[in-house]
């Protein structure tokens, strides 16, 4: 199988239906490791880099969650190809701008990527659509531990995992979680959630990680620390202090509604209006629609298996999956009207809304 | 101790002060006002206090300043450019640079999560094969013939043992 036709085979994020919920678009795990007696990709010459990608392709080759698996080069892949499976959350940005021997293994459901040569000579990856952080872990420590069978870790029993930077010691692991929080924003609250957030040593970042706008209410909060504290620890600190969003989220729904539901069905019929009768769309006015038709199912204004219909929406309206839709290259208002076109044929059949006043689930 | 404090970045007087506790632990950053505007401590959508944490934490006058990691020729100048680490074996080289980081970035200093068993295993073994191995040519060398057979023995058995444990699980 080449990249080109995993990109157009069923994804996780894509096309599952079975574990989307509200609020917690997705859930990530990411174990950054290392091979000892070897320097880290940003310190290794050319012919390093080119052999430890050999020695980990070989080695993930033979793991069970692998077998069905894609690998490429990140000098194989084309600008579009990297930019589409940075959208679809599989490789980072870094490593799509990497110099020779960079590379990914990414397996067919495009639940696991293992991205070789990036900040450390493994980033491995476990994604699940939905709350799922006990499902991505056990998912993630047994390919881990299948890996570590082939492989030497870099590893000191002080430290833990030896990484190139000092902020991933120790597990090596980021958890996290994506969270759609329309109602905290449009209440103003997002910033004090931040906060609160920060002080209890977890981090929020925008869709696409550090630097990226948080369009479409989308916000991705994980753990700070990685040192002095197990795997377990951390995911259970981290569950926590995501259940605690979700509730405060919740109550800063009943309460627009409670306050202001005309203001609030408002923003959601109309958000359907623009959708079923644009033609210039960018996309971050389409997720901005897009994430008040989601706030719309969790609110019963439309049904609950429209849901799969806005997740994936949400990754084909990014700018390089409009691209992909067709041969010539686009500027970037073409790819505006294309968007339209499709958002246009996708809502022509959608649900119709149903506002009542106890619209709450 | 009366002077104002100073800004973690640079060395204009701070004047946003920020505090993070996790799990009754205290972490503080000092900024002025350009750098927290800089770093995004304003902006709602999200800073990282670790990467604050780590860059302010990189001032020189220790111990390692003059040192090299000698497995990558890595120094202390190159971590300040970079904020990475040239190799494993340089946590040992920079330890004295490395712990006192650790404190502020991490909720605690020592490992306390997975141990890749499989690969330690792996290792003591292989260190012991090392060992052997040259044990059995001085012994050679040295005409001692029976020690000799004893280490080839053992040699043997231990490669063995390896074999069954780098087999593919499946």
């Amino acid at each position: 199988m080449t990249i080109a036709s995993l990109l157009s085979t069923p994804s996780e994020l894509t096309d599952t239906a079975s574990s989307k919920c509200p609020i917690v678009l997705m859930t990530r795990i990411r174990l950054a490791r290392n091979l000892a007696g070897r320097s880290f990709p940003g310190w290794s010459r050319e012919a390093q880099r080119a052999e430890v990608l050999e020695v980990c392709r070989e080695a993930l080759a033979g793991t069970a969650p692998m077998k069905r698996s894609v690998k490429a080069a990140v000098s194989e892949l084309t600008d579009l190809q990297k930019q589409i499976l940075v959208e679809r959350h599989l490789i980072s940005r870094e490593l799509s701008g990497s110099k020779d021997g960079a590379g990914v293994v990414i397996n067919k459901d495009q639940t696991v990527s293992v991205m070789i040569n990036e900040e450390d000579h493994l980033r491995i990856q476990v994604l699940r659509a939905g709350f799922q952080l006990k499902k991505a872990w056990s998912v993630i420590n047994a390919l881990d531990s299948e890996l570590e069978e082939r492989l030497d870790y870099a590893y000191s029993a002080k430290l833990g995992y030896l990484t190139a930077c000092p902020t991933n010691l120790g597990t090596g692991m980021r958890a996290s979680a994506m969270m759609h929080l329309p109602a905290l924003v449009i209440s103003g609250q997002m910033e004090k959630v931040v906060r609160a957030v920060n002080q209890l040593g977890m981090v929020v970042r925008g869709l696409f990680g550090e630097g990226s706008d948080a369009s479409g209410s989308i916000f991705q909060i994980s753990n700070q620390t990685t040192l002095g504290e197990s795997e377990e620890e951390i995911l259970k600190r981290l569950g926590s202090v995501l259940e605690s969003i979700i509730e405060h989220e919740l109550n800063a729904r009943a309460k627009l509604i409670e306050t202001d539901a005309p203001k609030l069905h408002d923003k959601i019929g109309r958000a359907y209006g623009i959708l079923q009768n644009s033609h210039l769309l960018t996309s971050s006015e389409a997720m901005n629609l897009l994430s008040l038709l989601r706030l719309g199912i969790d609110l019963s204004v439309f049904p609950e298996d429209c849901r799969t219909i806005i997740d994936r929406l949400f990754i084909e309206a990014q700018p390089g999956h409009i691209q992909n839709t067709v041969q010539h290259d686009l500027e970037s208002v073409q790819r505006d009207a294309l968007r339209a076109d499709k958002l246009r044929t996708e809502f022509a059949t959608f649900a119709k809304p149903t506002f009542t006043i106890n619209g709450q689930n | 101790m009366a002077s104002p404090l100073k800004c973690d970045l640079c060395s204009n007087q701070a004047t946003v002060h920020l505090t993070q506790i996790v799990n009754n632990k205290v972490h503080k950053v000092d900024l002025c006002e350009s750098c927290a505007q800089a770093k995004g401590v304003t902006d709602p959508s999200g800073f990282s206090l670790a990467d604050l944490l780590l860059k302010a934490s990189l001032n020189p006058d220790n111990a390692t300043a003059g040192a090299r990691c000698e497995q990558c020729g890595f120094t202390q100048n190159d971590f300040k450019k970079h904020g990475r680490f040239g190799c494993p074996q340089c946590y040992e080289t920079f330890s004295s640079l490395v712990e006192p980081m650790l404190d502020n970035m991490h909720k605690g200093t020592a490992h306390t999560g997975k141990v890749p068993q499989k690969s330690l295993e792996r290792k003591t073994l292989h260190d012991r094969l090392g060992e052997l191995e040259s044990n059995l040519d001085d012994a050679v060398k040295t005409e001692r013939f029976e020690d000799a057979a004893r280490f080839r023995d053992e040699i043997q058995q231990l490669k063995q043992a390896f074999e069954q444990h780098s087999k593919p699980a499946r």
